[in-house]
């Protein structure tokens, strides 16, 4: 039997049952469109997130205390619970000494309540320097950004987001107004332009102060974590060193801290967005098992409503495996076509998700799609492979009474 | 031709097994025109299923062409039904999706005959059974007689040796019953064995053997001498 023969005998052979077909078709289609929706949101987030790194430029280590052997994001998670021995605005300003070293910028990082004239909102709180604004590059409105100040000096003003200024504000200008924040009285020195994300904070939320102040709100006295820009790419290993040694001979000869360059930290995100990403394809790809049920239920009717005509195939002189053949080749077609049709939707549901979030380029795999294409028609071999045994199997003396 | 040596079939009905053929020895000559009459449940289906090795005899030896076929496999049957046997049926068994030429394709589909061959030697068959008109209706456009002339044609495309007919007037009127016949007899006439199943007293009269059958077992047995037109030194007395 030719091959073009056989899948013209399976088609209008599906053709005949358009309402289960279609049904069918959209089983599928929902199930392979899902996987590429889904690993498109993954990979979207990992490119997000790879892009933001990228654009602090190239020479940027990030410092976090408490030592973490494991390194990569441990050390960050390790800076949560806190850390032994604090890692304080001394040991910044001693850092700042490397010859290596151009910037520090340390960080505290917190939520607060602010209060203008009865309007009132919850706020992240970032406790900074103006080295901040020189890494992310940040636009304003109006203002300054936090100006160059004593690292000590925790005089109380801030620097708010976009969407903060216009709730509190309205229209009219922030910039030389008191807020109240908590239980302190703080002027506002600039608002930022509306914009974006930077380094997974949403900027029109957020609300600068200088470290200090940040410090004395929260009551701490360990800087939680801290960019350093060095001179040169080519001195990053130099001033990792200095960085250690130095934080060594000031904590008493405890390493207390981690040091990581972007490479790594780029990695490791990579490894979770990895894992995540598989995790939803997985997640999608179990819709697929399930419509493979409904290729069975789909092709033992048709074998049960055609036993006459297997019964006549076979009295024709049709061997059991061109019978096999004819129902497996209906049954990929069918999964071969959802697939299809399961690819334009998920890839139309993709392109609608970049125009509703242009920040983030939201893109299927290239894995993904093509496993969730192989996946279908695995299905539909697998799930065909019962109801095609059956066919070949009827007896052709009853097969051609119908029974 | 075809040779039976004790055929048995068995069938089991709930807790009771039913003997459809008992011991059934039977010779059948290549060229024959054979019918095979018999009350209902006398076994004359199961007898033709079992010629066209659509069925298996539970014991017994069965000799087609001067080969034992009793111990082939499904696809060895399959692919001797394809070489030499024709089957013709009383309900037609043409594929309504298809057209009449389609169905007569079907059989050299599975083959693996080349399209254009396949049309071709398809459009033969439907002339030589008098449907050159009617090739591209489907079978529901066409009346009883042209279906089961749709459905002679696909039964000799592949030019078999052995033309089975289970009672191929059956659901016909008596003319286009007639034209059927003729066609079959024609076919016989050009040298293929025709073995029929049949009702009609007529078409017994008209075989050469002629095969009566009770409860699975032949029981009668004629043999007329071929008659040949203006001929008339053989007529029984």
């Amino acid at each position: 039997m030719r091959l073009l023969d056989r899948n013209q005998m399976a088609l209008t052979a599906v053709v005949r049952y358009p309402l289960r077909s279609s049904m069918l078709l959209v089983a599928i289609a929902i199930g392979v469109a899902a996987v590429l929706v889904l690993t498109a949101l993954g990979e979207g987030a990992r490119l997000y997130v790879t892009s933001q790194f990228n654009s602090l430029g190239t020479h940027l280590l990030f410092v976090a205390p408490g030592k973490n052997e494991v390194g990569g994001l441990g050390g960050i998670a390790g800076s949560l619970g806190g850390s032994p021995r604090p890692f304080t605005l001394d040991d910044v300003r001693a850092l700042g000494r490397s010859p290596y070293i151009a910037t520090t910028t340390p960080m505290v990082m917190g939520t607060a309540n602010i209060n203008y004239q009865g309007l009132e909102r919850d706020i992240s709180v970032l406790g900074t320097t103006h080295t901040m604004k020189r890494l992310f590059d940040y636009e304003l409105n109006s203002g300054r950004f936090l100006p160059e100040l004593d690292l000590d000096n925790a005089t109380p003003m801030c620097v708010i987001g976009d969407t903060i200024a216009r709730e509190l504000f309205g229209n009219a200008e922030p910039v030389g107004k008191w807020v109240r924040m908590g239980d302190r009285r703080v002027r506002v020195i600039g608002a930022l332009s509306q914009g974006g994300q930077t380094g997974g904070h949403d900027l029109d939320e957020a609300v600068f102060v200088p470290i200090a102040f940040a410090m004395q709100i929260y009551d701490t006295e360990s800087v939680q974590r801290m960019m350093v820009e060095t001179t040169s790419a080519e001195s990053m290993v130099k001033a990792k060193k200095d960085i250690l040694d130095i934080i060594k001979a000031r904590h008493f000869g405890h390493e207390d801290i981690t040091v990581m360059d972007q490479g790594t930290i780029l990695d490791t995100f990579n490894k979770i967005f990895l894992v995540l990403t598989s995790t939803l394809a997985g997640i999608a790809a179990i819709s697929l098992a399930v419509a493979g049920t409904l290729i069975m239920n789909v092709m033992l009717v048709a074998v049960s409503q055609r036993t006459a005509e297997i019964g006549l195939l076979k009295a024709l002189g049709a061997r059991r495996g061109q019978i096999i053949g004819l129902f497996l080749t209906g049954a990929t077609m069918l999964s071969l076509l959802g697939a299809v049709v399961g690819v334009l939707v998920g890839y139309a549901c993709i392109e609608l998700l970049r125009q509703v979030y242009p920040l983030i380029d939201f893109r299927a795999p290239d894995w993904a799609v093509i496993s969730a294409v192989l996946m279908a028609l695995a299905s539909g071999l697998l799930f065909g492979i019962m109801p095609a045994r059956r066919a070949a199997d009827l007896d052709p003396v009853e097969a051609l009474a119908g029974h | 031709m075809i040779r039976f040596e004790n055929i048995c079939r068995d069938f089991k009905v709930g807790d009771e097994i039913v003997h459809a053929l008992k011991d059934v020895n039977q010779h059948i000559e290549a060229g024959e025109y054979a019918s095979i009459m018999g009350p209902s449940g006398s076994g004359k289906s199961t007898l033709l299923n079992v010629l066209g090795l659509l069925d298996t005899p539970s014991s017994g030896r069965y000799w087609l062409n001067g080969r034992d076929v009793s111990e082939l496999t499904d696809d060895e049957l399959a692919a001797t039904r394809q070489k030499f046997i024709g089957f013709v049926f009383q309900s037609f068994h043409l594929i309504q999706r298809m057209t009449a030429l389609e169905n007569v394709e079907l059989p050299m589909v599975l083959a693996g005959v080349a399209p254009a061959e396949r049309r071709d030697r398809a459009s033969q068959m439907l002339c030589k059974t008098g449907l050159e008109d009617r090739m591209t209706h489907r079978p529901d456009q066409l009346s009883g007689g042209q279906r089961q002339r749709v459905a002679i044609a696909r039964s000799i495309v592949m030019e078999p040796k052995i033309l089975l007919a289970d009672e191929p007037t059956g659901n016909l009127d008596s003319q286009s019953g007639k034209e059927v016949l003729d066609i079959l007899e024609g076919l016989h006439a050009e040298g293929l064995t025709l073995i029929l199943v049949t009702h009609d007293p007529v078409i017994g009269q008209r075989s050469h053997l002629h095969l009566r059958m009770t409860d699975g077992v032949i029981h009668a047995e004629r043999r007329h001498q071929q008659r040949l037109p203006g001929d008339d030194s053989h007529a029984p007395a």
